[in-house]
Parts: structure tokens; sequence; C-alpha cells
């Protein structure tokens, strides 16, 4: 089961001929991701790696049936690739690129209201169901398949989760990147609810960062609809309060989005937070072993 | 990226929002030309500094005459201001704004932002404007009106107008504060700001609503889109390593302690920092080399690094996906050995092309401690500096 990709997702992948695109379409194929069919527009009757490639994203999927989409163009086109798949209706655009202009997003946002796609990211690692299917640019060798949901919003800082949990035998169903950006596409709560709802996932590992109230509202998600263990961290307990100009900022988030706050709130809601990076899998295996859960986690 | 005061309010000059009339002056004799040539009973003499909470700081002086003016410009001129945003070492005031006097009836308080919560660009104004204005959202959030703006439309009349009856605009003003923030709002997009403030906002004697302040933050992703804002960045205002860093297209931040570090990714960067911490250590800075990290970037970074004086040691943590670790290996190789390292140096690699990478160090010969994990990489620096 897993959430949001399988065995079964056709990937399209958005700028197929630029070079981390090809670095990481090699990559994903090895993985044994289904990558169907690439588009750079321009390039259409040529492939990559046996991909065929395509000038847009509708001929793409008309051809190939791909139902989700991987992007890799440059940040001033990002913004409208995701347009471009938003408009051909695929079920899920992954949106790698980081430096988006935030008001481009700011549009995405709202071309988006009430259309089928559901976005992940801009500006994260992108989505991984073990052993299924990689769609980003996640290492694929430390995910190894189990029972554990992992959704995070610093790209590197899931791989270091991740890579804890395997090496202690706590394999993953699929670990997702909703990445860092200000403005950003599924969030926190989209995701645990769909953990929740997932029958092979027995526990959640959430990392979150200081700024923004994400993390707050997750807790409370937590608090109110969950019934599977989460445990969480959260990045820059000690970094310094960043020069600012101007209160707008301070005004807007009403004191909240410091690491005490958020660690405030997500104790309040019963999730156990760790101390630091490096013991996330510990403290997970500690309360999956309280809530009687270890045995069925444990996959290696 | 922010710039000046008396920048910002030429922008919203251009976009026929009211400010005072007023120039920059970079020396007395300057400032007191530009005090001449606005003719006006009452001049303001205003430090220009990157940091809010000039005027309680005495960085604002109110000048009577030609003689005052001069005076203030000699005062203020080369004074390291602290305020309460610039950090206790303060900032040198390089530059003078010189402006006209207003006879202010009331001072009220305006920004535009974008909202993370909302994913919009929302506009804020309350009739507690002045210098206290967190401590009114904390104390009376209930004075503070939000309208939260449709990309599609933009900032609409009706909004404009509710908050502006919201803040108790005088009646008769309404429309003049209505223009006023429907071009502010459209610099704001056109430019590609994150922040625009304007505390205060004022009504005068004269019927006047004015933008008596200007505070401007650029959205650092969109200023390829934006060369005459690039040209505004004063450099005399940041940190001379952040500037090498964004040379190279790295994030760095500068901090107090004596290990620097280097790492992929900002959650990454800032939870090796928390884990040094852990283990009694202190990070010297912030410093994140990206996902599409060149070897001579890294060369680059590890320089900045070693620049700062207080580093006695230093730590590599690498977790690569989109950045592949034998790179990450040759540029450690190629800076260590160049730049002649004379500190302990920690590397931890984990990732995309690992083993490649630990064999490049291997194979250098040079004095590196290889590290298994985040908390025996930062355990080990630790220990090393001492």
């Amino acid at each position: 089961m897993a959430i949001f990709i399988n065995k079964d997702t056709k990937v399209l992948v958005q700028g197929i001929t630029g070079s981390t695109a090809l670095f990481h379409t090699t990559q994903m194929l090895e993985y044994g991701t289904k990558i169907v069919a690439g588009v750079t527009p321009g390039k259409a009757g040529s492939s990559v790696e046996g991909v065929p490639v395509f000038n847009t994203v509708e001929d793409a999927v008309k051809e190939t049936g791909a139902n989700v989409s991987v992007i890799y163009v440059p940040a001033p086109f990002a913004a409208d690739a995701i347009l471009e798949a938003v408009d051909a209706e695929l079920d899920m655009v992954i949106c790698i690129t980081e430096h988006i202009p935030v008001i481009d997003m700011v549009k995405v946002k709202r071309y988006m209201e009430g259309k089928k796609t559901r976005l992940i990211g801009p500006n994260c690692p992108g989505v991984i169901t073990a052993d299924e299917c990689k769609i980003g640019i996640m290492p694929g060798y430390i995910h190894k398949k189990g029972h554990v949901g992992v959704v995070s919003r610093s790209g590197t800082l899931t791989y270091e989760a991740v890579h804890q949990l395997s090496e202690a035998g706590i394999g993953q169903t699929t670990a997702v990147g909703i990445g860092g950006d200000p403005v950003n596409g599924t969030n926190f709560v989209d995701v645990l609810k769909a953990f929740e709802e997932d029958p092979e996932t027995y526990g959640v590992v959430m990392i979150g960062e200081i700024g923004g109230t994400a993390e707050e509202e997750a807790a409370e998600f937590v608090k109110n609809h969950m019934t599977k263990p989460v445990v969480g961290f959260i990045g820059g307990q000690t970094a310094p309060p960043g020069k600012r100009m101007g209160h707008a900022g301070a005004i807007i988030s009403g004191g909240k989005g410091t690491a005490a706050d958020k660690i405030k709130a997500l104790n309040a809601a019963g999730i156990e937070v760790a101390d630091t990076p490096a013991v996330i899998g510990e403290t997970f295996i500690k309360v999956i072993k309280e809530k009687g859960l270890y045995e069925k986690c444990k996959t290696h | 990226m922010n710039i000046h005061e008396y920048q910002g309010k030429e922008i919203l000059r251009q976009y026929g929002v009211a400010v005072p009339k007023g120039s920059v002056a970079f020396s007395p004799e300057e400032a007191v030309n530009a005090a001449k040539e606005l003719n006006s009973e009452v001049v303001v003499v205003k430090a220009q500094i990157h940091a809010g909470g000039r005027g309680k700081a005495g960085g604002v002086k109110i000048a009577r005459n030609l003689e005052e003016v001069r005076a203030y410009a000699k005062e203020l001129l080369g004074k390291v201001l602290v305020t309460h945003q610039t950090g206790p070492e303060g900032k040198e005031i390089k530059r003078l704004y010189v402006e006209q006097g207003s006879d202010i009836k009331k001072e009220y308080y305006l920004s535009l932002l974008v909202d993370r919560d909302t994913s919009r660009v929302t506009l804020m104004g309350s009739e507690e404007g002045g210098m206290n204005i967190e401590e009114v959202a904390e104390e009376t959030p209930e004075k503070i009106f939000t309208e939260v703006i449709d990309p599609v439309v933009g900032l609409t009349g009706f909004q404009a107008r509710r908050l502006a009856f919201n803040i108790n605009i005088p009646k008769h003003l309404i429309n003049k504060a209505v223009k006023l923030m429907l071009g502010i709002y459209e610099a704001f997009i056109d430019k590609d700001a994150s922040i625009v403030e304007i505390n205060p906002l004022a009504v005068t004697g004269d019927d006047e609503v004015m933008a008596l302040d200007a505070k401007f933050n650029f959205d650092g992703n969109a200023l390829y889109r934006h060369k005459d804002i690039v040209e505004l960045r004063d450099f005399n205002e940041e940190d001379e390593k952040e500037i090498a860093a964004s040379k190279y297209d790295l994030s760095y931040i500068a901090l107090d302690g004596n290990i620097g570090c280097m790492v992929n990714g900002a959650g990454l960067a800032m939870a090796t920092m928390d884990t040094i911490s852990y283990y009694g250590g202190s990070p010297a800075n912030f410093l994140d080399v990206g996902g599409g990290a060149s070897a001579e970037k890294v060369k680059e970074a590890f320089k900045i690094i070693l620049s700062d004086h207080h580093v006695k040691g230093i730590f590599v943590n690498i977790f690569g996906g989109i950045m592949k670790c034998d790179i990450i290996a040759e540029g450690v190789v190629k800076a260590a050995s160049e730049l002649g390292l004379q500190v302990p140096l920690v590397v931890r690699l984990e990732g995309t092309n690992v083993e490649r990478g630990k064999e490049i160090l291997n194979e250098s010969g040079l004095n590196i401690t290889a590290a298994s994990s985040l908390a025996d990489g930062a355990e080990k620096i630790v220990k090393l500096v001492g």
C-alpha cells in the first residue's frame, strides 16, 4: 500500500534533458521507478535513457498515461512547469527545483485551488516508497521496505532520519519531503492523514524546523485524529534569532515559530521529540517499544 | 535583500505613494546642501542603516536650521548605532537621509508580506503606529487588521477601503489612504518584495496620507529579474564573509563559536549546529553548500570558513542526494591541500556516491578524521577542538 506512489506509478520527468535531471533519471530508473516519459520543449522525438521525450506535458500524458510528474527545470521556469502539470490533470506533481520566487508560488497555489493535482514541494527531495518507486533526488540505498512513514521539511535531514531507522532494522513505507519553502504544496497534516489511513504504516517520524506554524498545526492534527505513534524532531534549536528589519514577520507569526514553541506544541499533543538529530531513530524505537509495536516494525 | 529607507521611498514615489521630499547625504556638507534645497522650516536627519529601532536609539534628529543640520550630520556620520535589531555590535552610520519635516497629526502602521499560513500576500494595518507595534500586536491583537489578497485580482479597492476604515483614517482622507495602499501593493508585486513596512504611516496637518518610513525586503530568489533592485545593495551593511558566500551561491551566516561547519541542506546544517552544541561545542557558522556544488564551490566555502580567525576546527557533514559525495571529497581535498589546512578536520560522508567519496579522502594522504555518523562527527570535532 504505502502512500502517494507505488510500483504502478507512471512517472514523467519535466526538464529531462538538463544535467541534474539526466543524472537523477538514471538513478530513478536503476531503482526501478517506472519512468514513462520526459518533457523538454523542442526536444520531442528524442529519447533519454530509452525514455521518450515530448514537447508538452499534455502530449506526454496522452501518449504514455503518465500520472505523476517530477520537475527539475530551473527556478525561473519551474512555476510554469507546475502549472502545466496541473493543467494536464496529473494526480501528483513533485517539484524538486529550489529558489522559485515566492510570488510565483503564491500564484501557483491560487491556480491549483479546486484542481485535482497534489503538489509536493517545491525545494524538496521528493517521495520514495521503499523498493517500489523513487521520485526525486534522495539516495535510494538508505531506504528499506517496512512500516514507518517519514515526513520532513528538510531534505538532507530526511535522509539522516531514514538512515538511522534502516540501520536499526526499522524499514519504511513512504518517505515524503514536503520542502522548506514558505509557500509550498502538501503540508504535514496532508501527509499525516495519508499515513493514518494507510494500513501498512504503523508509526510516523515527523521532522520540522523553525519558522512558520506548520508543526503546530500538525501537532493539533495528531492530538485529535491520529491513533498511530508519531515521533518528532525540530531543527534549529540552537539557531540564533535572525537579523531582521521591521516587525511584520513577528506580528503575523504571533510569537510562534521558535523551536521551543514547536517542541512544546508537539509534546502537548503526546508526540515525543528527539533531543538531537542523532537520536531520531533511537527515540522512535523507544516509543514503539512502549506501544508494543517494535516487533511489528522490525523488518531486518 | 534589504535596502535603505531613502531607496525604498524612491521606489514608493515611482508608484504614486506620497512621501516627504528628501535626499541622501554622505557628508555634513551634502546634508546641509540637501536641507537648503528642501527649503523647509523643520528638517529631519535620519541615519540610514539596515535595521529598525533607529528612532529609539537616537538615529533620527529634528533640525530647525542649517547649523543644526550640520551638527547632527557630524554627530551621526561614523557613529555606531545600536538598536534592538542590529545586535550588540551595532552598525556604523555611513549615509544620512535629509528629509522635509512633516506636521504629524496621527501615526499608523501598515505592512505587506507573504503569509506562509495562507500562501497569500497579506496587508496589515493598525491605528497604533509608531515605535511599539510588536507590543500592540501581542497585547491588543484586535487592533491589528489584515486583508488577505487574491493574486488573481490583486489588492482590491474595497479591501483597502475596509482596512482604512478599520484603522480609523479620517473619513475625508480615506481615498488618499486607498491610493497609497494600492500603490504600495503594486510596488510590492512588481519588485518581488517579501516585506514592505510603513511605520509610521502618517496623516498630516495639511491633509496628506504619507509614508514617513519605508522598509523593503526583497525575495532573493527573484533578484535575477530585478537588475534595478540588485544595484541598490549596500555591501557596507553586510558581513564580508556573507558577501563572499553569496558570490558563490553559498548560504552562510556568521556565528560566535569556534567550530566551522560545512553542510548540505539548511535543515541538516541547523541540525548539525544543534548536535555540536549538544556535545558542548559551539558552531562558528551556518553554511549550506546547497544542492549543486562543484569542487570549486566547496573550496570557496572552505576559504570563507577559514577566514574567520575564531575557527579552531572544521566539521564537514554531507548527506548526498542531489549533491554527490565524490564531488564534495574532491573539493575538500583540493581546499585542504591548497589552503594548507592547520586546524583539525572531521568529515562525515553519506549518500550518493559515498564509496567513491571515501576513497578520494583516504587516497589524499591528508590528516582527515573520518566520522561514521552525525553524532560521531560532532563528538569528534568537539574533542579535537578541546
